[in-house]
């Protein structure tokens, strides 16, 4: 076991983990936060995306050792008072999910795209989150949340 | 050509709403299988065959025992005894459909790449994913065959010995003389295309949890699935649970496309170890597991003929498809191929009909429903087929289109069922439209001319399919096993608000939000007062669950019609109160209102009245809860161009 301090969603947690466990499972099974969803085992389908330190990461591919000093902000942790984040009302207002599965992947790493292109272009859009797959949307409602939330 | 056809709007209906679904999925706060622990839970993980066709000379379990955290594990001839049944096929399409046994777990040969063949319970995830490396199965590989026609072939492997054959029915459909009509055709169009196999590939992949009650004999199962009623039925007379102890319930459902139309080996594995333990039992699919252990779609060899006359009137269609099955038949492979069945003529009038389906077991995953199953397949052939003939004759694939569409209506088409309505015109010249195919065909042209390096073509594609399944009658007429209505179960609450219990399992559709909207719009209150209840054996009882695009044209139906009972017996509360005929009572906006001007009374105040039914016509029934069962009287016949 090795001990890891890792501050989610601004609460402080000292954790005692074996070497292997992932990230999404620590998170998941032992936070109890259950936002961030397995898909795909493999940093394919991007639907356990979480910000690390303000960037997003497929918290599938890192190990729960590797977050340890880190700050990590999941889909629960994203809006504060009951009300939605930007990025969640857009996705809301322009039917941006169906099944809702890939959904808090898709948003948070839509955050981290937004943090660093403020403004982006369709085409950066498109390009910023080919790292998430969604089976029902066919993503052109994603790419117009996207833009929205661009826009307020 | 107007391309908007007048849809009507009501207050709530046809208008643009928030998706109740959407706050908690865009939060975290929906609850998928995966999301759910219980305790005292143990993990359950499945090994599995690396070959397509071995026999199981031996299955070891004891590395696995002896692994830290490991409570059980069991080979395929340990858990023999525990089923009752095969896993379940609903659809036996011939009398002589060969059926093979379908166990859980394999016994005696694994008969395709991901085939269970031995299971490891364990006190964790990684515990039960690292025991599972420790199972030593000894196999024979065998010769195998994963081409459909290739299993058909003489001396072809054998997937199933006891049937001497490959070959699981021969399923033959006959409409009009299409033997004089080829031999007096003056062209005829000879096609073959290849429907390839695929993954369906939900984002979600499938999952169960099962919490067993060993003091009552009760048992939840909680499962990643799009028909929680038809799992409970079949899982009951396979596991020998009364039904009415067997509670299935499907969560939020992150997608399905009819990979989840199916009663899976691990739920009943996930049963029949909860059973043996009395402990809740997880089972969550690996990805690349699910390539081999889910269901897959396609797969079939279609020929398709047609005859026509020299100006492109085709007068008959024959086809014959060999469907691939994979190595078991699963909820409805046999059957999947045969929603097309009807349809290779397409939207045309085609005059005679002929169509054959062979069915054939390989060594591969069972195929099964997937997107459309079976009449995407049909409308890919005739379409194709369409623009073989166009091209034989030197005519523009347009034309062929209009001149052999179906024009009058309602039309019974030459593979025997009536379409009830439709304007196959009308979509193409909208689709037409809004392609902007004038300006498209003259810079396919220019193209041409000079020869530019970057050409362009232009395709189109015709549709009409079958859906909304199904009338009960023609199902049961086609050996399928079970009916094809579906209910709903409308309740009002004494303080106003309604709770809406249907039949249908949504994963992805919106059910909650559409289904809100029908039953507000019926009983003039407000969307927000509805709550709308699915996916649960224990809340609504009553289903057949979600597929084949058959949720809001039969369960929809359901709801609307149990709506207007209620409505009726409010108008019957409401009169009693008035002192009017119930006649003389006007429903508008959620108020019966007297048409003299005398009183009136809004239903919610009627829901109040019937529950504390202090005040109720002599001999009434107190509360106000309505139940319809809908079983639609023809499919629906959605259409269009691509």
């Amino acid at each position: 076991m090795n001990r890891v301090s890792i501050t989610v969603n601004g609460v402080d947690h000292e954790l005692g983990l074996e070497p292997r466990e992932l990230l999404v499972y620590v998170l998941r099974e032992q936070l109890g936060l259950t936002g961030a969803n397995v898909g795909c085992d493999t940093s394919s389908c991007g639907a356990c995306t979480v910000l690390i330190d303000g960037e997003s990461v497929k918290s599938c591919t890192v190990l729960g050792v590797q977050a340890d000093g880190a700050k990590i902000t999941t889909i629960e942790g994203l809006s504060g008072n009951g009300s939605l984040h930007p990025v969640q009302q857009a996705f809301a207002d322009n039917h941006g999910l169906q099944c809702g599965y890939c959904t808090p992947g898709f948003v948070m790493a839509a955050v981290s795209l937004l943090a660093e292109t403020p403004s982006p272009s369709e085409k950066e859009i498109r390009h910023g989150l080919e790292g998430n797959l969604c089976r029902c949307t066919g993503y052109h409602n994603i790419v117009r949340a996207v833009q929205a939330a661009a826009d307020t | 050509m107007a391309i908007a056809t007048e849809v009507e709007v009501g207050r709530i209906v046809g208008r643009p709403l928030a998706r109740k679904e959407d706050t908690k999925l865009l939060t975290g706060q929906a609850t998928f299988v995966d999301d759910i622990s219980l305790p005292g839970m143990v993990w359950l993980s499945v090994i599995r065959s690396p070959y397509a066709h071995a026999r199981i000379r031996s299955v070891d379990v004891s590395g696995a025992l002896a692994h830290r955290g490991v409570v059980i594990a069991y080979s395929g001839a340990d858990l023999a005894e525990d089923w009752q049944t095969s896993l379940p096929c609903a659809w036996l399409p011939t009398e002589d459909t060969n059926q093979p046994n379908h166990r859980p777990l394999a016994v005696d040969k694994a008969r395709y790449v991901g085939d269970g063949v031995a299971l490891v319970v364990a006190e964790s995830r990684a515990a039960a994913q690292d025991a599972a490396e420790l199972v030593v199965v000894d196999y024979e590989p065998l010769p195998a065959v994963v081409d459909p026609e290739a299993a058909l072939a003489d001396g072809a492997p054998l997937v199933h010995d006891e049937f001497g054959t490959n070959r699981c029915y021969t399923w033959p459909l006959v409409g009009g003389d299409v033997e004089v009509a080829f031999a007096a055709a003056a062209v005829v169009v000879e096609e073959r295309y290849r429907q390839q196999r695929l993954i369906p590939n939900a984002i979600e992949p499938r999952g169960v949890v099962v919490q067993p009650l060993p003091a009552t004999g009760e048992f939840t199962m909680w499962s990643s699935t799009q028909i929680p009623h038809i799992a409970r039925v079949t899982l009951s007379m396979m596991l020998g649970i009364p039904e009415a102890k067997l509670r299935v319930v499907a969560p939020d459902v992150g997608g399905g496309f009819g990979s989840k139309l199916n009663v899976y080996a691990e739920e009943a594995l996930a049963l029949a170890v909860a059973h043996r333990l009395g402990r809740p039992v997880k089972w969550i699919e690996g990805r690349s597991e699910g390539y081999t252990a889910t269901t897959h779609g396609r797969d079939q060899i279609q020929e398709i003929a047609l005859a026509a006359t020299s100006e492109g009137k085709i007068t008959a269609v024959r086809a014959s498809i060999t469907a691939g099955f994979g190595a078991y038949l699963q909820l409805v492979t046999a059957g999947t191929p045969l929603l097309g069945a009807w349809l290779y003529g397409g939207s045309y009038d085609i005059g005679a009909y002929e169509f054959t389906c062979t069915g054939v077991f390989t060594n591969t995953t069972p195929t099964d429903a997937y997107r459309g199953a079976g009449r995407p397949e049909a409308t890919y052939a005739i379409e194709r087929a369409i623009d073989a003939l166009a091209r034989k004759l030197g005519k523009d694939p347009l034309e062929i289109r209009r001149l052999n569409f179906i024009k009058e209506f309602p039309a019974t088409i030459a593979s025997g069922l009536e379409i009830d309505s439709g304007d196959y015109e009308a979509h193409l010249d909208a689709a037409l439209e809004l392609l902007g195919y004038n300006e498209v065909s003259r810079e396919r042209a220019e193209r041409r001319e000079r020869g530019d390096s970057k050409q362009l073509g232009i395709g189109f594609s015709t549709y009409v399919e079958m859906c909304g399944l199904a009338p009960s009658r023609i199902l049961g007429a086609i050996r399928y096993g079970a009916g094809g209505w579906d209910a709903a179960t409308i309740r009002f609450l004494p303080t106003g608000t309604v709770q809406a219990l249907i039949g249908t399992s949504p994963h992805g559709q919106g059910h909650v939000t559409t289904f809100s909207q029908i039953v507000a719009e019926r009983l003039g209150i407000a969307y927000e007062d509805v709550e709308v209840l699915h996916g649960d054996t224990a809340v609504s009882p009553l289903g057949m669950d979600t597929y084949g695009s058959r949720s809001l044209t039969v369960g929809g139906v359901a709801a609307y019609h149990a709506a207007d009972r209620i409505v009726e017996k409010a108008r019957t509360i409401a009169a009693h109160q008035l002192g009017v005929a119930e006649d003389e009572l006007e429903f508008e906006g959620g108020e019966f209102r007297a048409r003299d001007g005398d009183g009136s009374l809004g239903i919610k105040e009627v829901a109040l009245a019937a529950w504390t039914a202090h005040n109720l016509p002599d001999g009434m029934e107190p509360g106000l809860e309505a139940t319809y069962v809908y079983d639609p009287p023809n499919f629906s016949w959605p259409s269009g161009t691509h």
